[in-house]
C-alpha cells in the first residue's frame, strides 16, 4: 500500500489533469457542447470544489474523468490525465483497472446506488475480491472498512440490504465502497444532496476526517456553496460548460473576480438576513442552454457590466496571481449592480390582529403493522395575519404530516381543534366549505410533479381561477392577467405547457395557482429545495412581495435554516411529533434554544467561516412507534442532566413572550450553556 | 361472471340436447331433471357448492360427471402449456438480454422487431404457416398432436413441438420485450454505475448486479401470459386436434353443455389466480425489498 502511494507521489505532480476538454452532448442529431475547452487541475492530495448551477457541466466533468458518459456524449477535444495516465487513451482492460484502483465515485442518493437486491457486505467484499482477497480476509477487510466510516456494528449491517438502512448509512456504504481500494482520486458529486441537515453535518464531518487519514485527491462537485466552502481548498466556478473563475476557497467567497460568482453569493440569504431587511438579490436570465453558440462571455446576457465587448469576444483566463478568472472587467466585478433592488418595503406583521389560524391539541397516530404511529403530538399554535411560520426539523419529526392534517388532506386524531378565522375547520377536506378550502392552499417541492402536463399554462391558472374565485369570461380573463404579472411571468408563458418551462418558472406557475383564490394561508412544503439558488432568490422574494401585498400568512416548510430564517417570523422546531421549541424567528435562532434546535443550527454548513465549536447529534431519528420515555430528545441530547430527562417529559413552557421550549433545563441556565459554547474560539 | 353468461345465451338446454323434433312436453321434463327450470340464484348457490366439494356436476351431453374430462383435459393442456414455457421462457428473456446489450444495433434491431412481429400475428395465421411447412412441406413434424395410445414421453413431447411453436411465437416478443426494457433501465441504474466504477469485469456486472434487477419484472409477465397459455388454447387445440381443456370449453360451448362450459373456465380461472399467486411469491423471494419489509 505504502509502496503504491509513494509510486504515484513520484509519478504525477497532479492528482487529476484536465486540459482543453470539451464534451459534447448529441440531441436531435446534433452534437451540443456541454463542456468548453476546460482546463484544471488538483494536485495530489488536494481538494478542489467544482461549483455551480444546476445544467453548467459539473456532473459531465465527473462522468467523463471516469469515462462513463451516458450514451449519447462523447468527448470532443482535449485530455484527461489521472494520476499521469491518459484516461482517454485507455483500453478496456485498462480503464476497467483504473477505475478499481485508482479512481472513486460517490454521488447523489445513495439509495439508488447501491444494489438494492445484494446484501452490503456482499458489495463491499466484491472491491476487495477484485484485488484478489477473499473469503474471510475479504469480510475483516469490509468490517475494518465500514469501522472507519463511522458505522457501528459493521457485521450486522453487512447482512442487511440497503433499503433497511438509513440515508446517511447508505452514504456511509458507499464511501467506504469507494474507499475500499484506497484511490488516489475520489470523485464526490454532490454527495450530501437530499439528506438531512443533521445527516450531512455528519456525512461532511466524515469526508473531512477521513481526508486526513487518506491521501487521496478531491473533486468536490456541489451547488452548495457552503459545503465546499467548508471542504475543499481551491475552487473552480463553472458556467455553461466553462471555468470562470477559479481560486483558493477563501479568497475566492470572500473577494469574487467574476460577476457570476459575485452574484452566485448575492443570492443566499446570509447572516441571517431577513424579509423585512430588504430582498435577496438575483440572477436575471437564464443559463445558456447545452451547445448553445456563444460568441463572448457565456454570462454576458445576464451580466450589468456587460458590453459589447464581452458580447463579441470570448475573455481569456486572467491570471490574478494566484487564481483565475474568465472576465474584461475582473478588477470591479464587485462592483455589478443588483438585478433586484433591496429596498422593498415589507410591513411588518399587526401583532394586535386576531390570528387567522388556531391550531390547539392536535394529534395524528396512524397505525402501522399494529403498533400506534404518532407522527403529531398535541400541536398548538396560533398564526397572525401577514406572519410566516417556519417549520423545521429533520424528516420523519411530522413536518409533512402537520401541514396535511391542516390542509384536510388526513384527518386529526379526535379531540383537536383547528380554527381558520375563529371558525372550526371540519377535519377532512370534503366537510369543509368552499371559502374554507380556498382560503388555504398548498405549494409543493416539486412543480412538475404538480402541474398537469397536458395543459397550457393559461388552462392551468385559468381553471384555478373558475373553481377558486368562481370567476367566468372578462372577469376571469382580467384576474389571470393581474396574477400572472404579480408572480413575474409574462403573456409569452400562457401558452405553453409545463415541460417547456424551467423549474423556477413553473415554481411560479403553482405559487400563482395557490394565490387564484385570494388565499388567507399557503403552505410551502419546500418550495425552494429543487432550485438552483439564483432561482431560489427568487421565489423567496417573490413570495415576501406576494404577502406584504396579500397580507397572506405562510406555513413555510424547509430543511434550509437560512432560507427559513430569511422568510419567517416565528419558528416551531418540531421533533418526533412534538415542538420542542416555538417562538419568534430571531429569538430561536439567536438563543438561548433548545438543545435540539442548536444541534441543527449547528449542523448548517457556513459561508462564513467563523465556525463555532459543532454539536453533532448520534445516531438516527428514533422511530415514532416507539418514542423514547420521558423527553423524547434524550436519547441524542448533548446536553441531557440526568434521569430526569428519561423519566418526565417536559412540557412547553414559556421562557419569555411567546417563546417556548420543551426542555428540563432551566432557560436560565440554557443561556449560560450556550454563551459559553458560543465564546468558545474555533 | 362464467355463471351468467351462460345463462343469459339464447337457447334451451333441453332443446339442443333433444333436437328441434323432440317433443315440447319431453323437453320440459329434461330440463327439469336438469334443474335449468329452477331460479338462477338457486342454481348459482348449488353450482358453486358442488364445485368446491369437487362435483363439478354432470355433463348435458356426456350424461356423465363432467369432473373427469376437465382434469383429463387439464392435464393434456398442462402438458403442452409447460412444453411451450419451457421453450419460450429461457428463449425469450435471453433475447430480450442480447437485444438490450447491444442497444440499438442491429441484433437489437432485429430481435425487438422480429419478436413484435410474430406477437402480433394471431396463432392460427402462424399455427397454419408451421403445419405447412414443418408438417406438409418438410414432413419433420407430425401435424396432429394426437399421439398414439400409450406413448411414453418423448414420442408425447415430439407430438407437442409443432403445436407449441405458434404459443411459442406469440409469447416470445412480450417476454423478450419486458426482459430488455427491464435490463435497459438496470443498466441506466445508479447501481450499475457504482458497479462499473468498483472497476467489476463487464461479465461479473452483468450476472452479479444487473440480471436479478432487470428480470423481477419480466417475471409478473410471465406469470400473466402462463394464465393466456392455459386458457388461451382454444384455437391451437382446435388446428391441432388436441383434447385440451380449451377444445373443450370449444365443444361445450357449441353443445351449450353448460356444466362443462362452466367447470372448464372456472378451472382456467383457478389455474389463472394460482399461476400469478405463485409469480407473486417468487416475486418477493427475489426481491429484498418486500421480503424483509422497511425498517423505517
Amino acid at each position: 500500500m505504502t509502496n503504491s502511494a509513494q509510486a504515484r507521489n513520484t509519478k504525477a505532480e497532479n492528482a487529476l489533469e484536465l486540459s482543453d476538454l470539451s464534451v459534447a452532448y448529441r440531441v436531435a442529431g446534433r452534437n451540443r457542447a456541454v463542456l468548453r475547452n476546460l482546463s484544471l487541475n488538483i494536485k495530489q492530495g488536494e481538494a478542489y470544489g467544482l461549483v455551480g448551477e444546476s445544467g453548467c457541466g459539473k456532473s459531465t466533468v465527473a462522468l467523463t474523468v471516469v469515462r462513463y458518459l451516458p450514451r449519447n456524449g462523447s468527448i470532443s477535444g482535449g485530455a484527461i490525465s489521472l494520476d499521469g495516465q491518459n484516461v482517454m487513451k485507455l483500453d478496456g482492460e485498462a480503464l476497467r483497472r483504473a477505475r478499481a484502483e485508482s479512481v472513486s465515485m460517490v454521488y447523489q442518493d445513495p439509495g439508488k446506488a447501491l444494489n438494492p437486491s445484494i446484501r452490503v457486505g456482499r458489495q463491499l467484499t466484491e472491491i476487495f475480491e477484485l484485488g484478489g482477497i477473499t473469503g474471510q480476509a475479504a469480510t475483516e477487510r469490509a468490517i475494518a472498512m465500514l469501522n472507519r466510516v463511522r458505522i457501528s456494528d459493521p457485521p450486522s449491517v453487512m447482512q442487511r440490504y440497503p433499503h433497511q438502512l438509513s440515508g446517511g448509512m447508505q452514504q456511509r456504504v458507499a464511501i467506504a465502497m469507494a474507499l475500499a481500494n484506497d484511490p488516489s482520486m475520489l470523485i464526490l458529486d454532490e454527495p450530501t444532496t437530499g439528506l438531512d441537515a443533521t445527516v450531512e453535518a455528519e456525512v461532511l464531518d466524515l469526508i473531512a476526517q477521513l481526508r486526513q487519514e487518506l491521501s487521496a485527491s478531491i473533486l468536490f462537485i456541489s451547488h452548495n456553496l457552503a459545503v465546499v466552502s467548508n471542504m475543499c481548498d481551491r475552487v473552480g466556478v463553472l458556467y455553461a460548460g466553462m471555468l470562470v473563475e477559479e481560486g483558493p476557497t477563501e479568497i475566492v467567497f470572500n473577494d469574487p473576480r467574476h460577476p457570476y460568482t459575485v452574484a452566485l453569493l448575492r443570492c443566499l440569504p446570509r447572516g441571517g438576513q431577513r424579509k423585512d431587511q430588504g430582498r435577496l438579490d438575483t440572477i436575471p436570465g437564464f443559463l445558456p442552454g447545452i451547445g448553445a453558440d456563444i460568441k463572448g462571455c457565456a454570462f454576458a446576457d445576464r451580466c450589468a457590466l456587460a458590453d459589447d465587448r464581452c458580447r463579441t469576444e470570448l475573455p481569456p483566463l486572467y491570471d490574478l496571481g494566484g487564481r483565475l478568472s474568465r472576465c474584461f472587467y475582473h478588477d470591479k466585478a464587485q462592483s455589478l449592480p443588483r438585478a433586484t433592488p433591496s429596498n422593498v418595503p415589507a410591513p411588518a406583521p399587526k401583532p394586535a390582529a386576531a390570528p387567522v389560524l388556531r391550531v390547539a391539541g392536535l394529534n395524528k397516530t396512524y397505525a402501522s403493522h399494529g403498533h400506534a404511529l404518532r407522527a403529531v403530538k398535541d400541536v398548538s399554535l396560533d398564526l397572525r395575519p401577514g406572519e410566516t411560520l417556519g417549520l423545521v426539523g429533520e424528516s420523519g419529526s411530522g413536518k409533512t404530516t402537520f401541514a396535511r392534517l391542516l390542509l384536510g388532506l388526513v384527518p386529526p386524531d379526535d379531540g383537536g381543534t383547528i380554527e381558520l378565522e375563529g371558525k372550526a375547520l371540519a377535519p377532512k377536506l370534503e366537510n369543509r366549505g368552499d371559502d374554507q378550502v380556498k382560503a388555504m392552499q398548498i405549494v409543493f417541492q416539486n412543480p412538475d410533479s404538480a402541474l398537469n402536463r397536458s395543459h397550457s399554462i393559461r388552462h392551468l391558472i385559468g381553471r384555478a381561477l373558475k373553481r377558486l374565485a368562481g370567476l367566468r369570461g372578462k372577469a376571469l380573463e382580467a384576474r389571470l392577467n393581474d396574477l400572472v404579472r404579480s408572480v413575474r411571468l409574462t403573456d409569452r408563458h400562457l401558452a405553453v405547457k409545463p415541460r417547456q418551462l424551467s423549474g423556477g418558472l413553473k415554481q411560479r406557475v403553482a405559487i400563482a395557482r395557490a394565490f387564484a383564490g385570494d388565499p388567507r394561508i399557503v403552505v410551502c412544503d419546500e418550495p425552494t429545495s429543487a432550485l438552483d439558488v439564483s432561482v431560489q432568490a427568487a421565489i423567496l422574494n417573490l413570495l415576501a412581495d406576494l404577502q406584504a401585498k396579500e397580507d397572506v400568512s405562510y406555513i413555510f416548510i424547509s430543511h434550509d435554516l437560512g432560507v427559513v430564517r430569511y422568510l419567517s417570523d416565528k419558528i416551531a422546531v418540531l421533533y418526533l411529533g412534538r415542538i420542542m421549541e416555538i417562538g419568534p424567528s430571531e429569538q430561536v435562532f439567536s438563543g438561548p434554544h433548545h438543545p435540539y434546535t442548536e444541534a441543527l443550527l449547528s449542523a448548517v454548513p457556513k459561508l462564513d467561516q467563523t465556525e463555532t465549536a459543532r454539536i453533532r447529534l448520534d445516531g438516527e431519528i428514533p422511530s415514532a412507534t416507539n418514542p423514547p420515555s420521558g423527553c423524547v430528545f434524550h436519547t441524542r441530547c448533548p446536553r441531557k442532566i440526568g434521569p430526569i430527562c428519561e423519566q418526565q417529559e417536559p412540557p412547553l413552557s414559556e421562557a419569555q413572550p411567546g417563546h417556548s421550549i420543551r426542555c428540563h433545563i432551566p432557560y436560565a441556565e440554557l443561556a449560560r450553556l450556550q454563551k459559553t459554547v458560543v465564546a468558545e474560539p474555533a | 361472471m362464467v355463471f351468467l353468461g351462460g345463462q343469459v345465451l339464447p337457447g334451451n338446454v333441453g332443446r339442443a340436447i333433444l333436437g328441434p323434433f323432440a317433443d315440447q312436453r319431453a323437453v320440459d321434463a329434461l330440463n327439469h331433471t336438469l334443474g335449468v327450470d329452477r331460479p338462477l340464484l338457486t342454481q348459482y348457490a348449488t353450482w358453486i357448492w358442488n364445485f368446491v366439494r369437487g362435483d363439478m356436476g354432470t355433463s348435458y351431453i356426456f350424461r356423465s360427471p363432467v369432473a373427469p374430462f376437465v382434469i383429463d383435459a387439464l392435464g393434456n393442456s398442462m402438458k403442452l402449456a409447460a412444453v411451450a414455457f419451457v421453450l419460450v421462457v429461457p428463449i425469450g428473456i435471453l433475447g430480450g438480454v442480447i437485444a438490450a446489450l447491444n442497444l440499438n444495433r442491429p441484433l437489437d434491431r432485429i430481435i425487438s422487431l422480429g419478436g413484435l412481429s410474430v406477437t402480433v400475428l394471431p396463432e392460427f395465421v402462424t399455427g397454419i404457416i408451421l403445419i405447412l411447412i414443418f408438417g406438409v412441406w418438410l414432413r419433420w413434424l407430425p401435424i396432429s398432436a394426437a399421439w398414439p395410445k400409450n406413448a411414453g414421453f418423448f414420442t408425447q413431447l415430439y407430438y407437442l413441438i409443432l403445436p407449441s411453436l405458434p404459443l411459442f411465437l406469440v409469447l416470445f416478443g412480450y417476454i423478450a420485450r419486458m426482459a430488455r426494457s427491464g435490463m435497459i433501465e438496470a443498466l441506466d441504474s445508479d447501481y450499475t454505475r457504482t458497479a462499473v466504477l468498483k472497476g467489476l469485469p463487464w461479465r461479473t456486472v452483468i450476472w452479479r448486479h444487473v440480471l436479478r434487477n432487470a428480470l423481477l419484472p419480466t417475471i409478473t409477465v410471465i406469470a400473466t401470459q402462463t394464465g393466456y397459455l392455459i386458457g388461451g388454447l382454444v384455437v391451437i387445440e382446435t388446428l391441432f386436434r388436441y383434447q385440451g381443456i380449451g377444445s373443450l370449453i370449444f365443444t361445450a360451448a357449441r353443445g351449450k353443455d353448460f356444466p362443462m362450459l362452466e367447470s372448464g373456465i372456472l378451472t382456467i380461472g383457478i389455474v389463472y389466480a394460482v399461476a400469478t399467486l405463485i409469480a407473486d411469491f417468487l416475486y418477493s423471494v427475489l426481491n429484498p425489498r418486500i421480503r424483509l419489509g422497511s425498517d423505517q
